[in-house]
């Protein structure tokens, strides 16, 4: 049983900041999303002001779960298990402070400028190029903590969950300064170095990158580490990450143009990202297998261990959603999908299904480590299993409303009379979308329930010390090794 | 593209799909089910289980999928593929495909004569279908205008009403340009005097003392594009100002603003995106609106 009493040796404070502002983050990242989900099915709630309307809460929405909340999530995760697994300290208390309090700045200021219409238009990169130079310098003191403690290893292997660790930060620091290039007018304007075709693909070489090594390698990484933990399993098979790992960041490169199928981008570069996004399919599920086969053997300890449950159904959705991306970027089911709300369905599908999932998973296993529990000590089991049928429950209402949806727009905008002329306009598909967007309004405050949930759960955990006298399992609860 | 991005792009790309493979056979493993590597990382050790071979046979189909579609479709830098395709191409093949089938439809139709127009029901299905497509994001569905952009279903018409001027409007666009007065009218108290004078040209209640100050000014400078009495210009697109169609507002305080910041109107040009043919039916559907 190692609680954090158990290790004066590691830096558990700037893990312990970092995973109380994953929770705090995620909350305030997914209230904005219900506000806008609640926009789109009732437009008057953008209470006429420019500050609340939906074109910028929009990106302070991605940013805040992807950057903040999943960023947060990340850095515990990397910061906690680069020092477990390399049984060595932090090589720098300060720096990793320096870490936490920039990255905590990065988005304070993106809550601050995106509100005030602050944007380099720049999906998924819209803060503006101060912001984005604090990116650089907190992202590379990150690298630095990082790889100088793996560099300190006391152990002679390098443990696969850090392997994507690393290509998270690597890829993310090259991608972001390259996207990102663009030259000042004023402290808040800049343009893209880039132009035309040429910065669309830029864009969304780093846009589908930001899936790949942020939210892909990086939470790939969190999995390594959470499922064996929980599981008390060895990994399923060393040689399957080592192949998924090298396919995984060597295909995902190529796999952006797929974001601009019948755009004004060359024919070839399309072509190209299509195929390799097909040959993404198998890399991507070698995660799933090597996660939930780690589990073969333990089946019987998802009866019992909600937390258990958050890492394996993660795993499902991530092994969905990446699935369907392949199958998105077929040409000719793009041209069905593109611009529709199947497009935002499949984005939630990994980003509720798989990131959420598994970061909370990862979060429940921490937090009572952190503050001086035992593993699987939250102050209430029943709570945590109560906020994984919330989450899977919303999850599943929000993609499902987003398929229907995406389907509907995608065949009614093509649908055509026998004159040739078009059968619907688009305000049409616009009014039909409407029974989609209550549900899909539905299912986030359904997730975001189990997130307040989770927060409640946590605070007594970390400010109490009695656990919640709860009727026993079926089974006694799976508890880690020492 | 130069034969060196080319190179670049065909070794980059077949090279990864290559490396792929390698790494496949590199890592077919003759290892013992249920062997672990010996690691121990904090508590966690590693089985050395090999490939799926269902995951291993997934894997090499897609790369061989990939392989055969860059040979024969556009992929691979300048190679345009063995099968000659382009998106252009398809897309110049779809349309005139579709522009034969069609083709005998529209030349029928588009023989109509404005009243004809008027009282063919195919006509004016696809007239309005075509209206709804193109012109409902400003004009509105029910054509009743908005803020801004002209009601096409009352008899003011601020180019012109002739069908053959609505045609013109429909291929060419228009741009409307009022430029803006205060300096001209001597400020703000020559704004507001001005804005009693227009309102009094339709009869709308107005301050006489203030209005009678502007009469002169008007005179002077408005006259050029509203003409003497106020009715407006088709010509210019200067709006007649004698009825209560208000494009940007009839109040007071909206006609002052409009004198004080001038207003410039836009519809767009939409000869090159619809054609004659389409643009003909649109015509007749919107002229029967309100010219009957």
């Amino acid at each position: 049983m190692s609680s954090a009493l158990d290790h004066p040796e590691y830096n558990y404070s700037v893990v312990r900041q970092f995973a109380i502002m994953t929770v705090v983050w995620g909350i305030v990242g997914m209230t904005v999303g219900v506000l806008i989900a609640a926009q789109l099915a009732w437009p008057a709630l953008n209470f006429d002001l420019p500050w609340l309307s939906y074109g910028r809460l929009r990106p302070l929405h991605t940013n805040a779960v992807i950057f903040a909340f999943g960023g947060c999530a990340l850095m515990a995760s990397a910061f906690y298990v680069v020092q477990r697994t390399c049984r060595v300290r932090l090589i720098s208390d300060g720096l990793a402070a320096f870490v936490f309090w920039g990255w905590q700045l990065v988005i304070v200021l993106a809550a601050v400028t995106l509100p005030l219409g602050i944007t380099s238009a720049k999906e998924y990169a819209e803060l503006e190029w101060p912001i984005d130079i604090l990116i650089t310098v907190v992202w590379v003191a990150f690298a630095v903590v990082f790889f100088g403690t793996i560099a300190k290893r006391t152990i002679n292997h390098i443990y696969v969950a850090n392997w994507f660790f690393g290509a998270l930060i690597i890829g993310v620091a090259v991608l972001h300064i390259f996207n990102s290039l663009a030259l000042p007018v004023s402290l808040t304007k800049s343009y893209s170095v880039y132009a035309g075709s040429m910065d669309a693909m830029m864009q969304w070489w780093y846009g589908h990158n930001a899936v790949g090594f942020f939210l892909t390698a990086g939470f790939l990484g969190i999995m390594y580490y959470f499922v064996p933990k929980q599981a008390d399993r060895p990994v399923y098979s060393y040689r399957l990450s080592i192949v998924h790992f090298w396919a995984l960041i060597a295909i995902y490169v190529w796999a952006g143009p797929h974001h601009l199928h019948y755009s004004s981008l060359p024919d070839w570069a399309q072509s190209l990202g299509m195929v390799m996004s097909l040959v993404l399919l198998a890399p991507s599920w070698g995660g799933m297998i090597n996660g939930i086969m780690t589990l073969s053997g333990a089946w019987d300890k998802l009866r019992t261990d909600p937390i258990l449950k958050f890492l394996i159904v993660s795993l499902s959705f991530y092994g969905m959603s990446t699935f369907e991306g392949p199958m998105m970027s077929i040409k000719t089911v793009n041209a069905l999908s593109h611009n529709t709300d199947w497009t935002v369905g499949h984005v939630h599908s990994g980003a509720l299904g798989w990131v959420a999932m598994v970061s909370i998973g990862a979060m429940y296993h921490l937090i009572p480590l952190l503050f001086g529990r035992k593993q699987g000590e939250m102050y209430s089991v029943r709570l945590i299993n109560l906020h994984f049928w919330l989450a899977t429950l919303g999850t599943v209402l929000y993609i499902a409303s987003m398929w229907v949806n995406g389907l509907m727009q995608g065949l009614m905008w093509r649908a055509t009379n026998a004159d040739g002329t078009l059968t619907y306009s688009f305000i049409e598909s616009v009014e039909a979308s409407y029974p989609g967007y209550y549900i899909r309004a539905l299912g986030g405050s359904i997730f975001l329930a189990g997130m307040l949930v989770m927060a409640y759960n946590v605070w007594r955990t970390t400010t109490g010390t009695e656990t919640r006298t709860e009727p026993a399992p079926a089974t006694p609860l799976a508890v880690g090794r020492a | 593209m130069s034969t060196g991005w080319t190179i670049f792009i065909v070794v980059g790309a077949l090279g990864s799909l290559a490396a792929m493979l390698w790494l496949l056979y590199a890592n077919r493993t003759k290892a013992v089910e249920g062997e672990t590597m010996g690691h121990d990382f904090d508590g966690i050790e590693e089985y050395d289980n090999p490939l799926p071979m269902w995951w291993v046979g997934l894997f090499i189909a897609t790369i061989t999928f990939a392989v055969a579609y860059l040979v024969y479709y556009p992929g691979l830098g300048s190679f345009a593929g063995i099968g000659g395709w382009t998106s252009t191409e398809e897309w110049q093949a779809d349309v005139e495909a579709k522009e034969r089938q069609f083709a005998p439809l529209y030349a029928q139709l588009g023989a109509l004569s404005e009243a004809q127009l008027h009282d063919n029901r195919q006509a004016r299905q696809m007239g309005r279908r075509l209206y709804i497509n193109h012109c409902s994001t400003c004009h509105g569905v029910a054509a009743r205008g908005a803020f801004g952009f002209p009601d096409l279903t009352d008899d003011e018409w601020q180019w012109g009403a002739d069908f053959e001027t609505v045609k013109m409007t429909i291929r060419q666009g228009r741009n409307a340009m009022m430029t803006p007065w205060e300096a001209a009218l001597g400020g703000s108290s020559g704004v507001s005097n001005m804005a009693q004078y227009v309102s009094s040209l339709s009869g709308a209640p107005h301050d006489a003392a203030a209005a009678a100050k502007a009469a002169p000014q008007f005179q002077m400078f408005c006259i050029a594009c509203h003409g003497p009495e106020g009715k407006g210009t088709a010509l210019l697109g200067a709006p007649n100002l004698t009825n209560d169609v208000w494009l940007y507002g009839g109040s007071i305080e909206q006609i002052e603003f409009t004198i004080r910041h001038g207003r410039s109107g836009q519809m767009p040009a939409f000869g090159d995106l619809l054609g004659e043919d389409k643009i003909h039916l649109i015509a007749g559907y919107v002229t029967s609106l309100s010219n009957r």
